[in-house]
């Protein structure tokens, strides 16, 4: 299974090394992004000093958290499951199901626009000028906490693009799907703890982003409990075994246009 | 213009808007996804700058947690107008060659993407106006329009509608002079957000951005048909808000014609 990942994964960055000015255009986008990003922050605390608790170098983590994994997301992720929607609008998931693999694997390590991992660098620069500024620095276990979280955060992206993706079984017409994913992920740019309660429970829970963000800026600024990494494995396990039920479920509704 | 061509436009667009608006209303589900993935934007910002003015006694800079809430929910019905056909969609008609077949048709291109936009604007703002409530019994806006800043809010949507049109078409059609329009693009985009109360009420920003934002189109699509409706301009300023729109849209109709004159010369296309 692993070498079959492998395989795809080198397919991958020799298809997309062929398209090597790619690369500049998608660093141009992540040094635009960061600097929105940045102006943003500046102008919100032009006006104030603390966010909800959060100073400005904390939010500074938050901020690279999000621009990170969104690297992550548009890299691997998303591509793989526009692909999904795409093929199974024109009937080509059949080649897919076809292989004597696990059709959820397959669906998922199909593609790879490595270029957009360019925000993986650019976010990981800006988590670390905000830890920098941060007094009292971060210890070792805090780092590893923060790393454990991240993988786990790209996991609850996965499952709630795959769920999303899954929806195609039903409704045909999904254009909406990135532009969708977009706004609700643009909500992770600020700590989870800001919005109003029935927002701040879908976001955590619906909408997986306050998990998938905020969580592991938590580790890094000394405010994570015990108990919150003990419900996000929980709810990360819970939400991979949901995502992969309901593939399986929706894969049961499809027909297939060529056969 | 003779009264028989007059008499054919409006055919024209009454026609592309009627179809636009029966197209629209088949894909309910996608729109109302589309448009809770539109309204957490504002939201996003409504949210933030309310935090804010809480822990400040309950106003930012004089500007209270139910003005806020106003401007940022008239956000998305400005922001809903503001769609317009995107640049990129230029890029990708150029580089195709589809400009082939549009030369061939009896009126100029742009009243294809002016008209079907428009019809758009019907059904997409239907589908926004139960989200708004909802967001107002959340938020609780503070809202009282006089009867004069409701007509000019309803003229000023449209002039938003337009300037950001001509001025996305005229940006569109730098790809006949060069094919490496994106960087371009962002920028301007990136512009707009910061420059055109998009992103927060201008008068929150630095004053160097006010500054720049009185010399730019931005903020005659944005912050102008919001604030005509929500804050307590003047008439006086209000006409003379409506008087900018109209001179950027003049601007812009100028540099979409004379761009098309050039750029007609520069075309040539592969196929057909």
């Amino acid at each position: 299974m692993l070498r079959l990942v492998g395989t795809f994964l080198r397919l991958g960055v020799m298809n997309e090394m062929q398209y090597r000015t790619n690369f500049f255009i998608a660093a141009f986008q992540s040094v635009l992004a960061v600097g929105v990003g940045i102006a943003v922050l500046a102008l919100v605390y032009s006006h104030t000093t603390s966010l909800n608790g959060w100073t400005e170098s904390q939010l500074l983590i938050i901020l690279g958290i999000q621009i990170l994994l969104g690297g992550i997301v548009h890299a691997t992720i998303q591509p793989n499951m526009e692909r999904v929607v795409t093929e199974v609008q024109d009937g080509k998931l059949d080649f897919a199901l076809t292989k004597p693999q696990d059709s959820q694997l397959i669906v998922s390590v199909r593609q790879l626009d490595i270029w957009q991992a360019v925000d993986v660098v650019s976010g990981a620069i800006v988590v670390g000028v905000g830890v920098s500024r941060l007094h009292g620095g971060t210890g070792a276990g805090h780092a590893l906490a923060f790393l454990a979280l991240l993988g786990l955060g790209a996991v609850f992206l996965y499952c709630f693009w795959l769920i999303l993706a899954t929806g195609a079984f039903w409704i045909v017409n999904m254009w909406f799907l990135s532009e969708l994913f977009e706004g609700m992920y643009q909500t992770g740019r600020w700590p989870i703890g800001v919005y109003p309660g029935w927002l701040r429970y879908s976001m955590t829970y619906l909408v997986p982003v306050g998990f998938a963000v905020t969580v592991p800026a938590e580790a890094l600024t000394h405010r994570l409990q015990w108990s919150t990494v003990v419900v996000a494995i929980g709810f990360a396990v819970v939400l991979a075994a949901f995502a992969r039920w309901f593939w399986r479920f929706g894969l049961r509704r499809y027909s297939g246009a060529s056969a | 213009m003779t009264e028989s061509a007059v008499r054919s436009y409006y055919d024209f667009y009454a026609t592309s808007v009627r179809t636009q608006i029966q197209t629209q209303f088949q894909y309910r589900a996608a729109m109302w996804m589309y448009t809770l993935g539109m309204v957490a934007e504002p939201t996003i910002y409504l949210v933030v700058w309310t935090t804010i003015a809480r822990t400040h006694g309950g106003s930012v800079d004089g500007v209270g947690t139910g003005a806020f809430a106003a401007y940022y929910i008239v956000w998305t019905l400005v922001r809903t107008m503001n769609i317009v056909f995107t640049p990129f969609g230029w890029e990708w008609r150029i580089r195709e060659g589809q400009f082939s077949g549009w030369l061939l048709k009896p009126i100029h291109p742009i009243h294809y993407d002016l008209a079907s936009f428009a019809g758009q604007k019907v059904p997409w703002i239907v589908l926004y106006l139960p989200i708004a409530v909802a967001l107002s019994l959340v938020f609780h806006p503070a809202l009282h329009p006089r009867p004069v800043e409701v007509v000019v809010f309803l003229v000023a949507i449209w002039g938003a509608y337009v300037i950001r049109s001509m001025n996305a078409f005229a940006l569109g059609m730098i790809t006949f002079w060069t094919t490496r329009v994106a960087a371009i693009f962002q920028v301007w985009f990136l512009a707009e957000l910061l420059l055109s109360g998009r992103l927060l009420p201008l008068p929150l920003m630095p004053q160097w951005a006010q500054t720049a934002a009185a010399w730019l189109p931005f903020k005659w699509t944005f912050y102008f048909p919001i604030e005509a409706l929500v804050g307590n301009m003047s008439t006086g300023s209000l006409v003379v808000g409506l008087g900018m729109q109209l001179l950027w849209t003049a601007i812009m109709a100028g540099a979409v014609l004379g761009m098309w004159g050039f750029a007609l010369r520069q075309y040539t296309a592969v196929g057909n």
